[in-house]
């Protein structure tokens, strides 16, 4: 499955945009074994990246209208119909 | 000194297919396991002459009947991967059990591996559905009309340590580990209270404190005694209270908090009394309550937040790993433990990249402030449930981890990895190994066994009833000493 890998660069650039998505975060400890998270936090982090409210805002704001373009069109109608037996 | 934490996740998918009236659920699991095909191992049986699980740890056994499907059926409910999973189709609902590991980091990479599976199995599944129809899969444990499906952890514990010194110590931990484990839902159900979203999709189910069910009257802690490996040495911890989680971090929180705890369990290392005085009631008050702070009333009278109960065992581990050599995984565990219960103290909006609830909520209130609709709305509705849609460009959890948006612990190349091979360091690595080198030879399978039929010979039981024996440290020179299954017993008996 290809679906999910991502280039390095369009990695490197998301993961700026987490960290201003978490600013408000003290610090970002590694964490987890940390994976692919390796280097850069210390460099990039911090204030340099934070990010005023507007922008934060505006973030979110095409962040929704990205939701709202995948999310199920007849919701009313979808989410009746999800019915599941119970299980464990 | 306690035993080494070997554990697994068992999660049960919601599933659906859209646009069809006549939706049946078994046909449609059946149809989705057995669409994920590996050449070797289409046509293996799952041996449940090894099952028990009517057996309680409170020492006796259960009336009840043992399921035994016949051969057609087994094997068209089972698939036995060459990755040491099961996938398989468990009442309504298709399952994915990973492969034991010794470790959060590793559960977490074939848990994830776990939903590519699922995945790619319903975009194959889906080509054979008539159009217009689709079937979809959710990685979460409630349709919010009263139906549950669990997503269950194990962990290997001492036979030595008594049930009751586990419940006894478990149960406060898992009444609270919630603040930071639970997926989140919107609303509540199953004559819970009304609130408009809680921590955990799972809090309003428990019923009970202690008991075997696990489909009805739900209880905190189970008492399934199937221990899956030496039963004179081993008990395997069922847990059924957590949540299917989307997050990385708030799995490999989860579960590798969970192992630490009773780990200092066997270890007598939790000394405090944290007994709450109705913990059923307490699951619930505390999964209500987004802001983190209410106090629950605690058996000695006094009132605690789930903060608060959780900085006890904090403070008990930090304690217990001072005077012991421990993974390096233990410290972050220890380290991060910390770092978000004070992001939760503090607001637990700080947690919007990492724990599942908060990061669901933080999405539901953006959405819900630009679109200005309110906690009833069907499209806050569908946004609770499609967090944990399957498909990578539709579900909102994926769409939120390609953005950058919520914290990884692993990479894309380890899951895919698992998709394919076993963990290195348990008996998985044995199990995954057969089932790739001999397959057609194998015969079947279970947690503990793996059997081979060859030839006209009688059919032949490999016990594995050591969960960290047949690593890839034991087996590899015997492997690669067999090019055949013949040879793989006959090198065994020797």
């Amino acid at each position: 499955m290809k679906v999910h890998s991502r280039s390095p660069r369009r990695e490197a650039k998301e993961k700026l945009r987490f960290l201003g998505a978490a600013e408000s975060q003290q610090q970002q400890k590694k964490g987890g074994g940390d994976g692919g998270d390796d280097g850069g936090e210390k460099g990039a982090g911090g204030k340099k990246l934070a990010k005023k409210g507007e922008d934060l805002k505006e973030e979110m704001d095409s962040l929704i209208d990205e939701i709202d373009e995948v999310l199920e069109e007849n919701a009313e109608e979808f989410v009746k119909n999800y019915v599941q037996r119970g299980g464990q | 000194m306690a035993i080494p934490k070997v554990m697994g996740t068992e999660i049960e998918y919601g599933i659906t297919v859209k646009n069809d009236r006549d939706f049946d659920p078994i046909s449609s699991c059946v149809l989705l396991v057995n669409s994920y095909r590996e050449e070797s191992t289409t046509k293996i049986l799952w041996d449940y002459d090894q099952e028990n699980p009517l057996a309680d740890a409170r020492g006796f056994q259960v009336e009840g009947e043992k399921y035994t499907p016949n051969q057609q059926e087994n094997i068209a409910r089972n698939k036995t991967l060459a990755n040491g999973a099961r996938y398989y189709v468990d009442h309504a609902h298709p399952e994915y059990s990973c492969p034991e590991v010794t470790n959060a980091r590793d559960l977490v990479i074939h848990e994830k591996a776990g939903e590519r599976i699922v995945e790619q199995s319903r975009r194959d599944a889906n080509r054979v559905l008539p159009p217009g129809t689709q079937m979809l899969i959710y990685k979460n444990n409630s349709d919010r009309k009263g139906n549950s499906y669990g997503s269950h952890e194990n962990y290997l514990m001492d036979r030595r340590t008594s049930f009751k010194q586990i419940v006894e110590h478990l149960m406060p931990f898992f009444v609270t580990r919630q603040i930071y484990s639970g997926a989140g839902k919107v609303g509540s159900e199953n004559r819970a209270h009304p609130c408009e979203y809680q921590l955990s999709q799972r809090a309003d189910f428990f019923e009970t404190e202690v008991a075997l069910d696990t489909m009805v009257k739900r209880p905190i802690i189970n008492t399934r005694d199937e221990p899956h490996a030496d039963r004179e040495k081993y008990r395997r911890l069922h847990v059924i209270v957590g949540d299917a989680n989307m997050s990385e971090f708030t799995i490999w929180l989860r579960n590798g908090l969970t192992a630490l705890v009773l780990a200092m369990i066997e270890d007598g290392a939790v000394d405090r009394d944290l007994s709450f005085r109705d913990p059923v009631r307490a699951i619930k008050e505390i999964s209500h309550d987004a802001s983190c702070r209410r106090e629950v009333e605690m058996q000695s009278g006094r009132r605690r937040s789930a903060v608060q109960v959780q900085r006890e065992y904090l403070e008990m581990a930090r304690r217990y790993v001072a005077t012991r050599e421990v993974a390096a995984e233990v410290k972050d565990l220890i380290v991060e433990w910390e770092r978000v219960l004070d992001a939760l103290e503090r607001d637990p909006m700080e947690l919007r990249g990492e724990i599942d609830w908060i990061i669901k909520r933080a999405l539901i209130e953006g959405f819900m402030e630009r679109k200005g609709v309110d906690w009833g709305s069907p499209q806050v509705q569908m946004l609770d449930l499609q967090y944990h849609d399957l498909r990578p460009d539709k579900g909102l959890y994926y769409i939120l981890e390609r953005q950058g948006r919520v914290r990884r612990v692993v990479t894309d190349e380890e899951i895919e990895r698992a998709v394919l091979y076993p963990p290195e360091d348990t008996r998985a690595y044995f199990r995954g190994g057969c089932l790739r080198r001999y397959g057609t030879q194998v015969f079947g399978v279970n947690w503990d066994s793996i059997s081979f039929g060859i030839g006209d010979e009688p059919i032949k039981r490999v016990m594995m009833i050591e969960p960290l024996k047949g690593s890839k440290q034991h087996v590899e020179a015997l492997f690669n000493s067999s090019p055949t299954a013949a040879e793989l017993v006959r090198n065994l008996r020797s």
